[in-house]
Formats: structure tokens, sequence, C-alpha cells
């Protein structure tokens, strides 16, 4: 074992990661430790753009985007924090442009801006051009934009570092950061990082569902570090199925090939979505289309020999349109599917794509530890975290944003936390749980397969905490998945050496995510109200009197050692705008 | 609406469409024994699925100490760059169909970069080789308040070199890199020319200096392996051209 000490310890080293590491770098000792290589960060899917009120080709302004980003998110966004995001987005854009980052450029040289779902025009009139692009390859433009910023700012990297669990020590009754446990892919050797700060930025948690635009790598392992440790997780019942997934795939086709002027099609050729969606029609916002598209199925219009898709139909636009604005997402169409997008619809159904809740933080980036509580010395920003910005839905393009804006803010706020405090005593023997969890599945015995427990996990998942859920579906959810934890207590795996055990590691990651399906499952059942990302047949309204707030879910131990979820809840900040029917 | 294409594609996945098919696989783990072995794995496979959809269920069903990298399975990430068959591709982005499935299919570690485990290799002197080229905008002045302007045309200019995702496919099939480490290799090139072709970028001059040095640009022989292997389709041998005429006439 071996202990390292860092002014701030920064867990991950994707947008949000290596945004908060530029500043951190600056100010104070920091490290990076991240599980894959930073420019293997599932950042680099992102496709269709980053949103900020430029106003650089029509006009707009931030206080549009701000109530755009409340209504996307059905209500359910903290009205500060969108107000904050909305604001920092024009100076989040330049700083990456200044960073180096090619965006797409309009004739006179300014950075070009495009159509993208639930961005409008002064609330609601018409789709606006909000979007700052670079291609359908925004997002790998983000991360190598900002990895070249982190050599030339000499940030240090652990690349291959799991972090596996977070130090929290009660301190004078507050707990506190202590610093987090890391193992070492290559080596199988357990690092203890001792810090002033922590920022996480682990990103998402898909992979518990099947069909997904998710990395195999996102299994919400900072989360459920937190989690582990007694924090709660916030509104882990909303998540985002993008409606244009690759289908049986999931992998993702931007929106913006919408924005390009793409239209949805059922099996009779009819633009459905004008049925549903009367101004916004195919960029109504994602968990619209992707309720229409189920209904479509649902209701016999379905394609193919199953009925079980619908096409995106991008044929009438001019094949050198789709080739300088749409090259990656034609090429996946034409590489896994053997189809030509110039002349055929793309088969397409929706994929699970984003996390909206996650760990608790407010606009800082100060974790809670409950409603009001911070905890010292912890931060998380991106898809890790919930601050919250998405509320139910987020908007396309708002993620790459709030990493940006966020883990700028986490990155500053840490490193100045760093330099005011000391370090904390860690706790004794702090390799131990994570020791212990190695040691159980190194010496199991067990007869349960790793990939058994989760196929059948993200089978449930799909299967019943989709697009459409019920107090039924969500139970059986929720029955499995207590279940597939039983058997997880006896899985057991091939590799037992120390040399690059991805074995192990994909263990321990099934584990993670069973956790956190077990939170969403439970979050679900409670929320009796259909809101943005989470839609309930049998309610299918959106109940404000009882359920305008968030969720707040705690791990509870039993002294028998069983596990619960505990529920509570959360006020939402409203602040301009009151809680209206959300029509596109 | 006419979806001939579509309909033959549904057509046949009706129909079981799995086959079997055998993976030769080149292991290496010196936790257990220095030697290298080729094993074979029988799979069941749909040909329309991946070589990563192969290894995948080697790994879960037969044998969990397989070892790979691999994350986002649609060739954007750049993890899982291979030796298929004898040439190096990704392998999230071949499809089985594509290989003829009739016979085994061999995949081995990327060469040139030392083996660690099966098919993971020390991807450290390849990032290094990266990191020397200076691969970040250099400017020279006081930052403006707005962007910087740059024309669609002057964008398109470096438009091909921006698309690397640092896979190591082509260096790794260079054979001036597999006869000497020393030498850049031509991802780094690829990733000095994003920058010096970038109309707002002033470090050409020094980016060019060091890929005149004698591990630089000169050691490439125009063999287009890198070219061939580019799972993005980069012109690799092109920008390097445009590198070593940028040298000769200090003009890009
Ligand atoms: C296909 C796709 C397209 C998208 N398109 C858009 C778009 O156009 N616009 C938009 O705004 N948003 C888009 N999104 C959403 C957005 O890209 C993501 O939400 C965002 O990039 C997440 O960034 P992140 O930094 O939080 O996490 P990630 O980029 O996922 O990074 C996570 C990091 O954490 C590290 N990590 C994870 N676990 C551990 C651990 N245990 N120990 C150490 N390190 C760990 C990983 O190594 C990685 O470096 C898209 C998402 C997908 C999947
Ligand atoms: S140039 Fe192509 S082959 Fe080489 S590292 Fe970049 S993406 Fe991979
Ligand atoms: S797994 Fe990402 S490129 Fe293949």
């Amino acid at each position: 074992m071996k202990i390292h000490k860092y002014d701030t310890v920064i867990v991950g080293a994707g947008g949000a990661g290596m945004r908060a590491a530029i500043e951190a770098t600056k100010r104070s000792r920091t490290a990076v430790l991240t599980k894959l290589y930073p420019t293997r960060s599932h950042t680099g899917a992102a496709q269709g753009g980053m949103a900020a009120a430029l106003a650089n080709v029509e006009e707009d302004n931030w206080e549009w985007h701000t109530f755009d980003t409340v209504k996307g998110g059905d209500y359910l966004v903290d009205q500060d924090a969108a107000e904050i995001l909305a604001k920092e987005a024009i100076d989040a854009v330049l700083d990456l442009e200044k960073m180096g980052l090619p965006f797409g450029r309009t004739p006179n040289g300014d950075i070009d801006q495009r159509r993208f779902g639930g961005h409008s025009r002064n609330h609601g009139e018409a789709p606006v051009r909000r979007a700052c692009y670079s291609g359908d390859r925004t997002g790998h433009m983000i991360l190598q934009t900002l990895y070249q910023n982190c050599i030339k700012e000499g940030v240090e990297f652990f690349n291959e570092f799991y972090v596996l669990d977070q130090l929290i020590v009660e301190v004078d009754g507050v707990k506190k950061s202590a610093g987090v446990v890391a193992y070492e892919l290559a080596t199988g050797e357990i690092h203890i990082f001792q810090a002033k700060a922590v920022v996480y930025a682990s990103g998402g948690t898909g992979k518990f569902f099947k069909v997904t635009s998710n990395a195999h790598t996102l299994t919400g392992d900072g989360q459920a570090a937190c989690y582990r440790r007694g924090l709660p997780l916030e509104d882990m019942e909303f998540f985002q199925f993008h409606p244009t997934g690759i289908w049986r795939m999931g992998i993702l086709l931007t929106e913006g090939a919408r924005g390009e002027g793409g239209i949805l099609r059922n099996k009779d050729g009819e633009r459905f979505m004008e049925k549903y969606a009367p101004v916004m029609k195919d960029l109504a916002s994602r968990d619209v289309v992707s309720r229409s598209i189920y209904t479509e199925i649902r209701e016999g219009r379905g394609c193919g020999p199953e009925g079980d898709h619908v096409y995106l139909d991008l044929t009438h636009l001019p094949p050198e349109q789709l080739d300088a604005k749409l090259p990656d997402i034609t090429e996946f169409a034409r590489t896994y599917l053997g189809i030509e997008p110039y002349t055929d619809p793309i088969p397409i159904q929706p994929t699970a794509h984003y996390a909206m809740g996650g760990i608790p933080t407010n606009v800082e980036g100060e974790v809670l530890s409950d409603n009001t509580t911070v905890v010292p010395g912890l931060y998380a920003a991106g898809e890790v975290a919930c601050v919250s910005v998405h509320g139910a839905n987020r908007l396309g393009t708002n993620s790459l944003l709030d990493i940006n804006v966020f883990g700028r803010r986490a990155g500053i706020a840490a490193a100045e936390y760093s330099h005011q405090h000391d370090y904390i005593e860690l706790p004794e023997n702090p390799e131990s749980m994570v020791v212990a969890q190695i040691e159980n599945l190194r010496n199991s015995t067990g007869t349960e397969r790793v990939a058994d427990v989760r196929r059948e996990l993200q089978e449930t998942m799909d299967a019943n905490v989709m697009v459409f859920r019920t107090e039924q579906t969500i139970k059986t959810a929720v029955e499995k998945i207590a279940e597939l934890r039983e058997r997880y207590k006896n899985v057991s795996i091939q590799d037992k050496g120390k040399r690059f055990n991805t074995d192990l590691l994909e263990a321990i990651e099934l584990g993670n995510l069973l956790e956190l399906a077990e939170v969403m499952a439970v979050s679900a059942l409670a929320r009796k109200e259909s809101r943005g990302g989470h839609y309930r047949e049998d309610y299918p309204n959106r109940d404000d009197v009882n359920f305008m707030r968030h969720t707040m879910a705690y791990r509870e131990v039993g002294e028998d050692g069983s596990e619960t979820v505990r529920l509570d809840y959360k006020p939402v900040v409203t602040t301009r705008y009151q809680p209206m029917e959300r029509k596109y | 609406m006419a979806t001939p294409v579509l309909d033959k594609v549904e057509a046949e996945s009706a129909a079981s469409p799995y086959i079997t098919v055998t993976f030769r696989i080149r292991r290496f783990n010196p936790e257990i024994s220095d030697a290298v072995v080729w094993e074979d794995f029988q799979v069941e496979i749909d040909p329309k699925e991946r070589v990563l959809d192969g290894l995948h269920k080697i790994k879960w069903d037969l044998d969990g100490t397989l070892t790979f990298r691999r994350s986002c399975a649609h060739g954007i990430c750049g993890s899982d760059a291979m030796r298929i068959n004898g040439k190096n591709r990704l392998a999230c982005k071949t499809l089985i169909k594509d290989l003829n499935p009739e016979k085994p299919i061999t995949v081995e570690p990327i060469k040139g970069l030392t083996v660690l485990k099966d098919l993971v290799v020390d991807m450290e002197p390849f990032f290094q080789a990266y990191r020397d080229v200076m691969p970040f905008l250099i400017t020279k002045g006081n930052e403006p308040t707005r962007e910087r302007k740059q024309s669609p045309e002057d964008r398109e200019r470096y438009d091909d070199t921006t698309k690397c995702i640092l896979c190591a496919a082509c260096t790794s099939s260079c054979p001036v890199f597999w006869n000497d480490g020393q030498y850049f290799g031509p991802a780094a090139i690829v990733n000095a020319h994003r920058f010096i072709f970038d109309s707002r970028d002033e470090g050409g001059e020094q980016r060019l200096e060091i890929l005149n040095d004698k591990d630089g640009v000169w050691r490439c022989r125009t063999t287009f392996n890198c070219t061939d292997a580019c799972p993005r389709g980069i012109e690799i041998t092109k920008a390097i051209q445009e590198v070593k005429r940028a040298l000769i006439t200090r003009r890009f």
C-alpha cells in the first residue's frame, strides 16, 4: 500500500474532471485519478453541441436560455443554478475557443450555432440557434482541447487508477472528507490519496441499462462510493432516454440530426411528431419525443418485421450538408447497419442516455450530506453530480455546458478550500473496506457469473424502468434487483492475478450498478407523478402539490446488516419562474 | 417511402443469424509465464456484430482472464486498437462479416509497444511522443475579449487532423517505428499538423523545429501503412507530406 498527499485530488478526467484540473493545478498541488486514459472518457462521445446564448447568428440572451432549461427540466430545476449555468455559458464557450477548440464558424469567422431540442426564442416562440458545435464531434473536440491544456498546464495524472472508496471522517460531529482509496490497474496495488479537497467528476451510470449510449465503463463508481459512506443521492429516478439510438445497439445519433432538418417517421412514412408537439415537432424535448416514439410502436405503427423501431429520415438533406455537419453519425449508420443515410432512413429507438440525478451539490460544487449541510472538502461536478440544473429532464447541449461551468467552479472552490485548510487525519486502516471487497471477490468460490447477473440487471431495467413505468413494473424491478443483489454475493471471478485484472474490476463495477439501480427503482416507485424523464402511466400528470421537490436517497444499514434505501425530500429553488404546463 | 436496403437487412435478421467463429488470440501474462501462447476460442456470433462483441463473449462466458482495453464500443475513444487478421484496427469498428468468418480470426496486440498482458500494451511512449510536439494552441499577445476569428476555409484547412482519437493504430503499424521506438511516429505528427495549420496558432516554428529533429518527420518512408490503419480515415501520409513541405518552405 502506498500513501500519497495532495492538496486537491480530482476523480475522473472527462470534461468535468479536466476543466476542474486546469483550475486546481494553477492554484494547488493537484492529482487527477482516472480509471481511463483521459482521452478515453465518454465526453468524447458527445456529438451535437454546447449551449450558450452568444447571439452570434440570431437574437438570444441568457434569460431565455435559463427559462428553457427550467421548462425543459419540468420545473424540478433549481433556478438559481440554472441562471448561473446560462450566464456563465458564454464565457465557458469563449474560454474553450481561446484554449484552441476548433468550433464550426459562420461566414464572417464567428462561432457558428445550430438549433437543438427545447432551446427557443423568447420563452417558447420558435426554435433558436444556440448550440455551439464542431461538426458532430463537439465532445471529442472538448475532450481533446481540455487534455491538451492539461498538458500545457502540467496537470499530474494517475491513469488507470480506480477510485473505490471515499474516506469520510467525523470531526466534532461534522462529516469531512479525508481522501480516497484507489486501485492501480497495472499492478493491483492499493493507494491512499490523502487530500484536503476531493472533487468527484467520474461521470454517469448508464450501464445498468441494456440499450444505452453510454460506454461500458460508465458504472456510477463515484455515486456508489459516496452513497456507501452515508451520503445521499438526489433525484436518481430521473434518467434521460434519448429518442434516437441506433436500433438495438443504442449508439447515439445526435439530436443535431433533427436540428439540421432530420425527420422522424413511422412505418407509414408519417411525420408523427406533428401530432405530439405541433410547434417544436421533431425538436420537442427528449422525454416527449421518446414517449411519442414508443406510443407509435405500441399502437402498431413501428417499422420492421417486429414493429419495434421508427426511422430517422435524413434523405431529403443534401449529401454535402450531411458530410459537413453530421459526418460521424452517418458513418455509424454505414458501419454498424450497412445503411446509406443519403438514400435510406435509419432505424432508431430510444436509448438510455443521461443521469439527471447524482451526488447533491450546491452551486460551488460542494457536496451535501443532507438538504443543507456541506461536507467540508468534498466536491462534485459533471454527470456524477446533481446541482440541479437539469431537473427532471436535461436539455440537449446543456451537459457539455454543465461540465465546463461547474467543473471550473468546483476546481476553483476545491483549490481555494485546500489553501485555507489542513489535512484531516486518515481513519485507521483506511484501505480496509477496499481490501475486504477485493479479497472477497478474489477468494470467492461462488457459482454466479458477473456477466449473467449484469445481463439480467440490464434486461430488467430496460423492461421495467425505462420510458414507461407503472407501480407494477417498478415493483418487478425492485424485486429482481434485490434477488440479483443476493446472487451478487455469490459471484466469483476467474482471474485471481494482480496485473491488469479487469475481471475483478468488472465485478466491482457490477456491485456499483446494482446498488444504484436499487436507488433508482426505489426513488421511482415513491414518485407517484409524471415529470420529465420519469413517466408513470398510472400517474400520467405532474403533481406540483406533492412532488415538486427533489428526492434524497440514503443508504440505511440495519442491525442485522440488511440494507435499505431511505427516502427524504428537498425543496426546489424557485426564483423567476412559476411552474406552467409544459407544451412544445 | 422506398427502403430497399433496409428491407433486406431486416429480412436477414429475421432468420437465426448466429454462426460459429474461431478467435485465435495471442495470450501473454508474465505473472504466470514468460511464454506467449496462441489460444483458440469458439464463439457463437451474429456476423453483424463487432470483433469487440466476440472478445466480450469470450471474457464474459468462457475465460474471464482474457484482458483488453475498451470503453465506448463505437470507435470514438481509441481504447481498443489491435492487430486483427494482421491489420491494425479498432475491435469495436470491425464487423465479423467483413473478416471472412470461415477462417480463424487472429487477434494480437499492436506492435512496437511493450505488451503488458494479452492485448494490453504500454501506451506511455506513445503519449510521450504526443506531448513532445506541444499539442496545444500557442498564441502571443493579449487574449481577445470575444472569440478569435477564423474563416470557414481556415477552419477547414486542419479539419482532417482534428479527428484523431490517439488510438495508436497508425504509429504501431509503421515499420520505421517498429525498428526505432525513438521515432515520433505518425500520430504525433498528425497532432502537430493540427496546430501548425490552425490559423490561430503562433507556435508553428517551434513545433517544426521539434519535428525537424533526427527522430522527426524525415524518418517517414511514405509506406502508407498509417493511412490504411487509421480508423478515423485521416489522410495521415498527406498530413506528414504537408509538414515536410512546410519545413522546406517555412510556409504554412
Ligand atoms: C453519445 C453521447 C452524446 C452526447 N452528446 C451530448 C451533446 O451533444 N451535448 C451535451 O451537452 N451533452 C451530450 N452528452 C452528455 C455529455 O457528453 C456527458 O454528460 C458529459 O460529457 C459527462 O462528462 P463528465 O466529465 O461528467 O464524465 P465523463 O466524460 O464520462 O468522464 C468520467 C471520468 O471519470 C473517470 N472515472 C469513472 N469512474 C472512476 C473511478 N472509479 N475512479 C477513477 N476515475 C473514474 C473516467 O476515467 C472518466 O475520465 C452526450 C452523451 C453521450 C453518451
Ligand atoms: S491518426 Fe488515426 S490511427 Fe493514428 S492515432 Fe489518430 S486516429 Fe489513431
Ligand atoms: S472501444 Fe472506444 S474506440 Fe473501440
